[in-house]
């Protein structure tokens, strides 16, 4: 009678349970575009699987043993002083160990097969020469240097498909996270640091891509999409870029950019200053006037920035988020 | 109801009146938990310690190491400190002596010991500060100067239990409240001398070799 | 002359902080008033405030984790309710700023002054006891240490209506956290906070090894202990090895915020990878601190209701061992994708992985301990088979981010918010309450309330899965943690039904709160005479309930595990009693030193966060001088005359005579 309770009650957890795991299986990790979010697709689903070999046992025996050896049952064997058995411990050390060996190993491999400092062989016929951009976290948005085209843009990134794309990765303030979720693997965005992520897309589409790593108070908005097309498609898009009247120049124009602003939109730059990524990295270290520059933001971190009244519009650009592709600088 | 306390009125009994049933070797049960509290403060030295190491390369286009230790002056230093310790040492044999004067004594000569040395180290600091080289000009700056400062603080701390223990000694004499409290100060006393050592030889003698 | 302070830090504009402030000015002044009214202040002084009495200690600290979780949880409603709200352009009703506070101060709160005081609370009540000993090996030090946690709350709960508090995660990250970017007042009151109540931890990690290993009673070797002093010793250790860390490295940004040097600076040589390897040196064994405890309460509880025998008891102290010396070569796992490098990455996977072996071993020990046992499925029993299922799953998730490349899409995403709520709520909370609910009768005499116990166990377990299985599937989109808002809005159906699961636990801590409410009305029903009310197998049993302040009339002296259960069996499976004579029993004296203390440090640390130097030195200067007054206070300890043993004694062994032999069993079906 209270078997037929449980049983009651537990049903629809599982099956609500199976319904919430199956709704993830279009999204952006289950269903990568790129070879790198693949690979990761399946060590994921292979981790998973693995463990349910000490995970399903467990819960079943947990319920079973509960019921089967509740106080009421006067059927079931009491064996009070029995509180050790070779066999158990041996089975219950051998049995994880052996499923952490495996995994150990494919945790070695995929370590280095999937690390994001490793370039991308692209194969085939289809496999196109590599091409860098540098992207930079700045408070709160992301600029994204096109160092092989000499363009920039805020907020919006662009590359051919089947490219293996070397993503160079700094900050212009605090620690940051720059993650395409179709594609693969984040790293870290560090004042001062270069660090790199190798990534690559199989299949055109627009991939919404952000910050995962908290940076204050517009960190919610630093999203941007990545437009992933032809090589026409990108030749054209490097081509509008080419069109705006804006320039981004180190350091002028570069700090006036960096300066604190929420919910920002898009924006182009037909011309950067050569070697802006390098700059940027440069100005953290010794003899940069980054101190200087910083203090000249120093009101807008201090307690008042953000501060929730609804009469104080965000940041500096009272337009809202513009349409992808479009040509409006922010001033 | 059995959780009462009872009034705190009870007259405070001597360690003398032995009720031994239960009584715990309290001196010993100090000595270790002073034992343990010397490794969580190794601890803290040890995060210290590989802070420097990995900021050591931060100098900022200031100064690096070479360019401001003096070691003969951290060489007098190191060796006001060591024999502060021998000192010390001596004020324990009196101890188990029972010469409470000698105690005294050598707690004081220690006492001038370290507080030269404090004031060497008070020294260097302010002479590097007045150059411009202080702990705000560069990482590294920062890292030597806490991770020495923070030495320096342990040893000022040593000095002002010295002198409590000089005030106990005249007022209490030699009992089972003095006693192990001396020997606790000896443990620390020891071990910022260790400390002392890693520092010379890891701050100090590498950063000019 | 007040520093940065001014009447412009009470944020008089926002409606939700002027509201709690207003209830908690209230309550307290209602609170102030009875008390003043009944003429309880020399009651609370003597009885509670100057004791060192580790039980009436391990009830404070409690108390306080259970007001600090409901602010904790309140904050977790907010965060879920704005979630619910803020999708594809909707703001929502809490801007950024507000936003960025609540989930900072719900980590923080929630690892520092609920989690561990409730760890450090079930250990001060019961460690002791288990071991036959009469108190701490350093009962002032033990009192300081509650009182400096104290000062902790008071400065976080402070910074609500005066001023803010930090916006930067609750390891408030540098260079976030460093001035340029955060140079209010926020950062430093989690800074005083967080560095106070730590060397309060720190002592208690001291206090409670030096106990174990040094006080335990006559023939109890460490392998006679029982599993949950062998827990809280492993976690001590880790709390002696770890705390420093975080004392050392709070100190390092506090030098960069207040003297300007460069440790973790963006610029001049400052490291901001070195403070995230400090924070998580000490962060990992941080969360081994509140989990190991709680293994141990499960333990105990399921040996005890299952009236077996603990499965495997050297396998579990080799585990746990094993875990402890683990819990330290594993922190890089925090922070994969900071870009260390394919080997260091690996290195640090596998060890993280390894740690699941020696985990699942006692999942498997407290399963056989179950099997062929008489399993009375009371609420701790409820809890423990909740903890079972709920911490495997997050076990597992936390293998899968183990493995670095699958780290590299799960870093920050709300799967790892997930994972961690999954074992903590799970691992912590579930053992906590079941510590709770078994201990409770020892702390004050009668039992909680088995209706209302199970109520909430339900809650929290169905409240648990709602909120939190929406995470995991939303992170594989790409939702990340910390967000006020999102731009998708996909995301917003399972956002409100995580809201849901939020409400549904907020009706198992409504429970909990009815079951303290019926249970102390009817306390005299469920009144633990005998001391022993669930028929239990450890030392802290022999004593009556609440113990007497001496905890034992003589101490026992044992020569096998579960020794108490050995007694009662050559004792026809009754509890023995003590018998005349007795000896003068030596107690430490109350100290009013440690309190004291403690407020000297709140105002220090108040002043250093408004830079009123000042206020700040008088505060350096009244904890010296306090100090020194313990120091030079001779009149610490006295001695019980053996006159007033007997005396307490007696009336035990007359009330038991009184009420009569109650089974144990049917005292627990009256309740249910």
């Amino acid at each position: 009678m209270r078997r037929k309770k449980y049983l009651r009650v537990l049903s629809p957890l599982v099956l609500v349970s199976l319904a919430l795991l199956l709704t993830g299986c279009d999204s952006a990790l289950m269903d990568p575009k790129g070879q790198v979010g693949e690979e990761q697709r399946t060590l994921i689903l292979t981790a998973f699987g693995l463990m349910q070999i000490v995970v399903i046992p467990v819960i079943v025996m947990t319920i079973a043993f509960a019921w089967r050896y509740r106080r009421s049952n006067r059927n079931a064997t009491y064996s009070p002083d029995w509180h050790h058995s070779n066999k158990v411990e041996a089975v219950v050390w051998f049995v994880p160990c052996v499923i952490i060996a495996f995994l150990a190993v494919l945790t070695w491999y995929t370590s280095h097969s999937l690390d994001p400092h490793k370039p991308i062989q692209a194969e085939g016929d289809n496999a196109k020469d590599p091409i860098v951009i540098e992207a930079v976290s700045l408070d709160w948005k992301w600029l994204f240097i096109y160092p092989e085209q000499g363009i920039a843009t805020v907020n919006e990134l662009a590359f051919p498909e089947d490219t293996p794309v070397r993503f160079r990765v700094t900050s212009g303030s605090v620690m940051n996270s720059f993650f395409i979720p179709r594609l693969g693997s984040q790293i870290y965005a560090m004042a001062g640091m270069d660090n790199d992520v190798h990534l690559i897309a199989d299949e055109q589409g627009v991939y919404p891509g952000r910050s995962t790593n908290y940076s204050g108070a517009g960190f919610s908005d630093m999203t941007f999409d990545a437009h992933v097309g032809s090589q026409q498609d990108f030749e054209a898009w490097v081509s509008k870029v080419r069109e705006s009247s804006e320039s981004l120049t180190f350091p002028d124009e570069y700090y006036d950019l960096a300066a604190p602003t929420e919910v920002n939109e898009i924006q182009y730059f037909s011309e950067v200053s050569p070697a802006l990524y390098e700059s940027i990295i440069k100005s953290f270290h010794a003899g940069g006037d980054h101190e200087e520059r910083v203090a000249k933001y120093a009101d807008s971190y201090a307690d008042g920035f953000g501060h929730g009244h609804s009469d104080e519009s965000h940041g500096e650009s009272d337009e809202s988020h513009g349409e992808p592709m479009s040509a409006e600088a922010a001033e | 109801m059995a959780t009462d306390t009872l009034s705190n009125q009870g007259h405070a009994h001597g360690h003398d009146q032995d009720h031994h049933d239960d009584h715990h070797d309290t001196a010993g049960t100090k000595l270790f938990g002073f034992w343990v509290y010397l490794m969580s403060d190794l601890v803290i030295f040890g995060s210290l310690f590989a802070t420097f190491a990995v900021l050591l390369k931060g100098t900022a286009g200031g100064p690096t190491p070479g360019e401001i230790f003096e070691l003969p002056f951290v060489l007098v230093e190191t060796f006001l400190l060591l024999f502060s310790s021998f000192t010390y040492g001596m004020a324990v044999l009196a101890m188990n002596a029972n010469q409470t004067a000698k105690v005294s004594r050598w707690l004081w000569i220690t006492f001038v010991l370290g507080a030269s040395f404090v004031a060497m180290e008070v020294y260097e600091f302010q002479h590097l500060i007045h150059e411009g080289f202080g702990p705000d000009r560069s990482a590294f700056l920062s890292a030597f100067f806490t991770l020495v400062g923070t030495h320096g603080l342990h040893v000022t701390f040593g000095l002002i239990w010295i002198l409590v223990m000089l005030v106990q000694l005249k007022k209490k004499g030699l009992n089972d409240v003095t006693r192990p409290r001396i020997m606790c100060l000896s443990l620390f006393w020891h071990f910022l001398d260790i400390v002392w050592i890693c520092v010379f030889s890891f701050v100090y003698l590498m950063g000019v070799l | 002359m007040f520093g940065k302070l001014s009447l412009e830090a009470v944020p008089y504009d926002q409606p939700i902080i002027m509201v709690t402030v207003a209830a908690i000015v209230l309550g307290g002044l209602g609170m102030t008033g009875a008390i003043t009214y009944f003429k309880k202040w020399g009651y609370l002084w003597k009885e509670w405030i100057t004791s060192i009495d580790h039980k009436k200690l391990g009830i404070m600290y409690f108390i306080v984790a259970l007001v600090m979780l409901i602010r904790g949880f309140a904050d977790a409603l907010m965060m879920r309710s704005q979630l619910a709200m803020a999708s594809a352009g909707a703001e929502g009703f809490l801007p950024p700023s507000h936003y960025d506070q609540i989930f900072t101060a719900h980590g923080v709160i929630m690892i520092f002054f609920v989690a561990m005081p409730m760890v450090i609370g079930l250990m001060n009540l019961v460690v002791p006891l288990q071991i036959g000993a009469r108190d701490v090996a350093f009962p002032f030090l033990n009192n300081l240490s509650f009182w400096l946690f104290a000062a902790g709350v008071i400065l976080v709960n402070v910074s609500l209506f005066v001023g803010e508090f930090a916006k930067t995660g609750w390891l408030a990250y540098a260079p976030l956290s460093g001035l340029d970017y955060s140079p209010g007042v926020g950062v430093d009151y989690w800074i005083w906070a967080l560095q106070i109540s730590g060397i309060g931890t720190t002592m208690t990690g001291i206090n409670f090894f030096v106990t174990i290993i040094k006080m335990r009673t006559k023939g109890m070797t460490m392998f006679r202990l029982p599993i949950f002093t062998w827990t809280s010793l492993c976690a001590n250790v880790l709390i002696i090895a770890s705390f420093p860390i975080l004392t050392a490295t709070i100190a390092l940004l506090t030098l960069d915020r207040y003297l300007g040097m460069h440790f973790f600076t963006t610029d001049l040589g400052g490291n901001m990878m070195m403070y995230v390897n400090l924070i998580w040196a000490w962060g990992h064994p941080e969360v081994y601190i509140l989990i190991l405890p709680a293994f141990g309460v499960f333990s105990e509880v399921i040996a005890t209701f299952a009236k077996k025998r603990l499965f495997g008891y050297n396998t579990m102290v080799w585990a746990t061992v094993a875990i402890t010396i683990l819990s330290f070569v594993v922190w890089l796992h925090h922070f994969f994708t900071m870009g260390a490098g394919a080997n260091v990455n690996a290195f640090f996977g596998i060890m993280t992985m390894i740690i699941a072996i020696p985990t699942g071993v006692k999942i498997f020990n407290w399963l056989f301990t179950m099997y062929r046992g008489r399993l009375e499925i009371t609420s701790p029993v409820l809890w423990t088979l909740g903890f079972i299922i709920t911490f495997t799953i997050g076990g597992m998730t936390g293998v899968m981010l183990s493995v670095p490349a699958a780290n590299f899409v799960l870093h920050n995403s709300l799967f790892v918010i997930a994972h961690f709520h999954n074992v903590i709520i799970g691992g912590v909370v579930f053992g906590m309450m079941a510590g709770l609910t078994y201990w409770f009768p020892k702390a004050f005499g009668f039992t909680l309330n088995e209706k209302w116990g199970k109520r909430s166990f339900w809650c929290w377990i169905t409240g648990f899965y709602v909120a939190f299985m929406p995470l995991y599937v939303l992170s594989f989109f790409g939702a990340v943690r910390r967000m006020q808002s999102y731009n998708n809005p996909e995301w917003q159906p399972l956002m409100i039904v995580a809201w849901v699961g939020a409400l549904i636990i907020a009706a198992g801590i409504a429970c909990t709160l009815i079951q303290f409410y019926v249970s102390i009305r009817d306390r005299k029903q469920n009144e633990d005479v005998s001391g022993d009310p669930w028929d239990a197998r450890t030392l802290e049993w022999a004593t009556s309930s609440p113990a007497p302040f001496y905890n034992f009339a003589h101490l026992p002296e044992v020569s096998s595990v579960d020794g108490f259960w050995e007694a009662k069996k050559a004792n026809g499976g009754v509890p023995p009693i003590s018998e005349p004579p007795y000896q003068d029993i030596h107690m430490p004296k109350n100290t009013w030193e440690g309190p004291v203390i403690a407020l000297f440090a709140t105002i220090f640390g108040f002043a250093l966060v408004w830079h009123i130097w000042w206020l700040a030195i008088a505060g350096g200067i009244g904890m010296f001088a306090t100090f020194m007054a313990r120091i030079f206070n001779d009149d610490v300890d006295y001695y019980v005359p053996a006159a007033e043993v007997e005396r307490i004694e007696r009336e035990h062994r007359q009330r038991l005579k009184q009420k009569g032999d109650l089974a144990h069993s049917t005292r627990l079906e009256m309740q249910s």
